[in-house]
């Protein structure tokens, strides 16, 4: 039964569903762009608050799909936050278009809400309630132009692949099913480490990566990334990039953390030979691109292989890694495309190097911006994206993964290449011919891009309190693989409804 | 809190350079060298006072938490080492700030941004005793360089920054990766997770010291740089304007020997050791290989790149050879390279500025022309051959009578290195400034501005040949707490 308690946990995800119904209804009433963007961003906002209410009743078990503890809402809030952005931004990205303006915001909050709903499930049910809500919002935000034949494109090869990656998903969790007889991630554990179908087992959980694998876009499962980033809006290959690949990131360290499958060799191989195979692949892919929006495809790739080094360390830290990582990529990447979005015009995106040639010279804060994030992206000292690797190689080093942190050193030099390709463009002299085509500079996408590069500089230079932020909300029990006693003590809480975390540290 | 100041001096400067630039040309230029000037000063003054300090192992020093859940902190400190390193790099400042003077007319504001950002990443390298500090520093400089290169070079900017870029994120990956190595190791044996240089120290490292010792050696390798890692200098020193020249060739190559002086042989003794033969072999091969790259040049500045090969062959010969002598010849050699090819930059980048070329075919009877660059360009090519009574001999000198002891075929090999330097000094002198004057240059000599920098180097030279012994002194005074401190004092007798 749920209870007022219970409700109070949920306010996050109550309030982004009731947000939705509200903005159908509005634009049911009234068809205006300003009021279906202001509905959205106070609704977030709500959102973004009732977090505070809620965290004195995490950790709390609600029903068997959803948990509702500190690391459910520290990524939900990451979530709203960057959805907020996103909204931000495609204000006036969209104000120009000759389209319905009030749908996208809708389809931007279920899209949230479906991110949401993925990092606080314990459950196949609601990981795959979560998930669908999530891809089928995004297929029709990637075509969201529906007059450009590239966003058309994006959309159906988004499609068609995601429903081929969810088939395999659920074929996955049958066969678990069939295993363990439970779809619950905690008790998976009890199964694979007593006498269940070992075999079975192994397959679904390997069938259940390749859902997640599509969702994250890592090698091999990367060729729909390039494509949609590069024919979605913008700012819909913001959220694409980084709202949704956070949820689902989440959700591989509570379904990991649960059922403690990576203590198999075979399991631990798949995600080895993946995230190498992801950062040698994204990182060389990407040395011949010469449109930004697919360099930041690319580079995706191999940030996700970055964050599976992490993740493969399997222990508190790795948790705590994958999770600053998250915020960092975050952050970064909303700025990187922020800048793509407010260069963009009525007719096509700027995503031509070219259209960044000489822009220090022509608009120095958005250059700087830009600037900023792609260093982030390489990891240079000085921004977020620098801490976030070193800790990403220092999960490593503890772990002593050498061969990996060795890989990501070497590809992450190629990485840099095709950033400082963009750097040089962006300082060397600007074209002789004079763009006639002049775009008006957005004031809202301007304050969030600067907000953005002052967060990466200020968290490269001081991360403490991030880091502490992060700490705090990391729940131990994600980590099951080194201490098996004590975590079946905690999941036996769990089951009560009872959740007790025990900070070690 | 100087040493803050030191850094944050530039840093502030930095930035309000690049507002002025929006005003006025000239401002910037007036905000770098007051800023540069007053670190300048206040670094000698705290060498003017150095001698009261006695055996105290730091002359200065700042520490405070920064990341503490890390065991990361922002420790600052001087000793004699770090203040040389200090003075140079200000001197240098202010000389290629001078040396802009009239070169950048584009941009200005934010090329003295840039420029003094460098400086204040290479101040925080010769300051850091925090590992993560450190690499923070290390990394942060290139940024500011790589700009300075791809915005005011010559042709091929694009491909020279892009190659120094790569070349010294990749070395310093690899550093970055063994200091977590260090930092674990360290962890595993005493419980504690830090960073700090002096609690690193003595570390016991076991089967994996070579392998540690290596990235750091590796990143420090490819600054200095040792043959084969050294291909991203010759393009990067040519196509950088006169000023990243002078940083290039005066200060960013000695982060790399300071990094060795002070990183690799103190807290890897054993393995420096066990390495030393091949670093010696390197050494000797770069002495050599740097004097014959030079010789065979035809463009004047990458002639001039490729003697800093030569000239840090003697560092790296000096650092490994593992004692007391060689090392302060090694530091001798620090400086005096600094001065003498910072200065030949200056003068090959005023002669481009006159002449549009830096071609030696081009060139040819300036002396009658320009007698006073000419003549400053002769003595300058002296210094860089060693010539006795100047800096560099005093340095090469102790660096050859150290390493004699060590290994009599590496020295041997040095001394015809020594030799070709001859050559390829006088060859310079003889191509651009004697014989005939084929191509009828008329060109103005140096004016003031430039006679003030020949003045200054020159008389740097000439007193570091005369009186090396007031430089030694602060160096022994840090090299020997170096000993104190390391569990090498057996090795550096």
């Amino acid at each position: 039964m749920i209870n007022a308690a219970d409700v109070i946990a949920l306010l996050p995800i109550l309030l982004i569903s009731a947000t939705a119904g509200v903005v159908m209804l509005s634009i049911a009433f009234r068809r205006s762009h300003v009021l279906a963007a202001g509905l959205t961003l106070a609704g977030l906002a709500g959102a973004f608050i009732s977090i505070f209410p809620a965290l004195p009743f995490a950790p709390r078990q609600i029903t068997s799909l959803l948990l509702v503890d500190r690391f459910a809402l520290f990524y939900i809030g990451l979530i709203i936050a960057s959805a907020a952005v996103v909204a931000m931004i495609s204000y006036d990205y969209f104000e120009h278009q000759d389209i319905h303006h009030g749908e996208l915001y809708l389809l931007l909050l279920l899209a949230t809400l479906g991110c949401a709903v993925l990092v606080a499930s314990t459950h196949f049910v609601s990981f795959l309630l979560g998930l669908e809500i999530l891809s089928v919002s995004l297929y029709a935000l990637i075509a969201y132009l529906k007059d450009r034949d590239q966003g058309l494109e994006a959309g159906i090869k988004y499609l068609i692949l995601a429903s081929a990656s969810a088939a395999f998903l659920l074929f996955g969790m049958a066969l678990i099913y069939a295993a363990a007889g439970t779809m619950e991630f905690s008790r998976i554990r009890e199964i694979s480490s007593g006498s269940g179908d070992l075999v079975l087992l192994g397959a679904g959980v390997v069938l259940t990566v390749t859902g997640i694998g599509f969702k994250l876009g890592v090698v091999p499962f990367h060729l729909w990334t390039p494509d949609v980033y590069e024919g979605a809006p913008a700012p819909v290959a913001a959220f694409v990039a980084t709202t949704s690949k956070t949820a689902v990131v989440a959700l591989l360290l509570r379904y990991f953390g649960l059922s403690s499958v990576l203590q198999y060799r075979g399991v631990f191989v798949v995600f080895a030979i993946i995230a190498i195979a992801s950062m040698c692949a994204g990182n060389l892919l990407a040395l011949e691109q010469r449109n930004v929006k697919r360099i930041l495809a690319y580079s995706s790739i191999a940030h996700f292989g970055y964050i599976l080094v992490a993740f493969l360390a399997g222990d508190a830290m790795a948790t705590e890694a994958v999770s600053f990582y998250l915020v960092a990529y975050t952050a970064t990447l909303l700025a990187a495309f922020g800048v793509v979005t407010v260069l963009s015009s009525a007719k096509r995106d700027a995503d031509d190097i070219e259209d960044y040639r000489g822009l220090f010279w022509k608009r120095p804060v958005l250059a700087s911006v830009l600037t900023v994030a792609l260093f982030s992206l390489a990891g240079i000292p000085a921004t977020m994206g620098f801490v976030s690797k070193f800790y990403v190689l220092a999960t490593g080093a503890a772990a002593s993964s050498w061969p990996l942190i060795l890989i990501l050193a070497i590809t992450s030099v190629a990485g840099l290449f095709y950033y400082l390709r963009v750097v040089v463009a962006l300082y060397s002299a600007p074209p002789a011919r004079v763009f006639t085509e002049t775009i008006s500079i957005s004031k809202s996408g301007m304050f969030n891009v600067v907000a953005l590069s002052i967060v990466l500089i200020w968290s490269g230079i001081y991360p403490t309190p991030l880091l502490n932020l992060v700490r705090a909300n990391m729940v131990r029990a994600n980590m099951v693989r080194t201490d098996p006693g004590r975590t079946a003590a905690v999941l036996g809480d769990a089951r009560n409804g009872s959740f007790v975390t025990k900070p070690n540290r | 809190m100087i040493l803050v100041w030191l850094i944050g001096i530039l840093l502030i400067g930095g930035v309000l350079a690049s507002f002025a630039g929006r005003w006025s040309a000239q401002l910037p230029r007036w905000i770098s060298l007051i800023a540069i000037g007053t670190d300048f000063i206040l670094a000698v003054i705290i060498w003017a006072g150095s001698a009261f300090h006695g055996s105290r192992p730091w002359l200065d020093e700042v520490d405070c938490n920064w990341v503490p859940s890390l065991g990361i902190h922002f420790h600052l400190a001087l000793d004699g080492l770090s203040l040389l390193m200090l003075i140079l790099t200000f001197l240098l400042g202010i000389m290629s700030v001078l040396a802009s003077w009239t070169e950048i007319r584009e941009k200005v504001g934010f090329f003295h941004f840039n420029l003094m950002w460098v400086l204040s990443g290479i101040a925080g390298v010769f300051l850091a005793m925090d590992l993560f500090l450190f690499y923070f520093a290390w990394e942060l400089m290139l940024v500011p360089m790589y700009f300075l290169i791809v915005i005011w070079g010559h042709e091929r900017r694009v491909y020279a920054a892009v190659k120094f870029f790569l070349f010294t994120q990749c070395s310093g990956l690899l550093m970055l990766i063994a200091i977590l190595a260090l930092y674990f190791i360290h962890h595993r044996t005493t419980g504690v997770y830090t960073f700090e240089y002096s609690e690193l120290l003595g570390t016991k490292l076991g089967g994996a010291e070579l392998w540690v010792m290596l990235g750091f050696f590796v990143a420090f390798a490819v600054k200095l740089p040792a043959v084969p890692l050294h291909t991203w200098l010759p393009d990067a020193h040519t196509e950088a304007p006169t000023a990243g020249s002078i940083i290039l060739a005066g200060l960013l190559l000695k982060t790399g020997a300071y990094g060795l002086i002070r990183f690799v042989v103190p807290l890897f003794p054993d393995a420096a050791r066990e390495f030393a033969p091949i670093a010696l072999g390197l050494a000797a091969i770069g002495i050599v290989y740097g004097a014959v790259m030079a010789y065979s040049q035809t463009d004047l500045k990458r002639l001039v790149a490729y003697t800093s090969v030569s000239h840090l062959g003697f560092v790296l010969l000096g650092i490994f050879s593992l004692n007391q002598l060689a090392l302060q010849g090694a530091v001798m050699t620090m400086i005096c390279h600094g001065l003498s090819t910072g200065a030949l930059f200056v003068l090959v980048g005023g002669l481009q500025e006159r002449l549009h070329t830096r071609d030696l075919g081009q060139m040819g009877g300036l002396w009658a022309v320009v007698p006073r660059l000419s003549g400053a360009a002769l003595f300058f090519g002296l210094a860089s051959l060693g010539l006795p009574g100047l800096g560099d001999f005093v340095g090469e000198f102790l660096v050859m009578l150290g390493s004699y002891r060590v290994s009599i075929a590496a020295t041997v090999v040095t001394c015809l290195g020594v030799l070709a330097s001859t050559f390829y000094a006088l060859r310079m002198v003889q191509r651009a400034f004697q014989g005939p004057n084929a191509h009828a240059w008329k060109i103005p000599d140096l004016n003031p501005r430039e006679a003030f920098m020949m003045i200054v180097m020159i008389v740097g030279l000439l007193w570091l040949g005369f009186f090396p012994q007031t430089v030694l002194n602060t160096s022994a005074q840090a090299l020997n707490n170096l000993q104190v401190q390391s569990p090498v004092a057996a090795l550096w007798r």
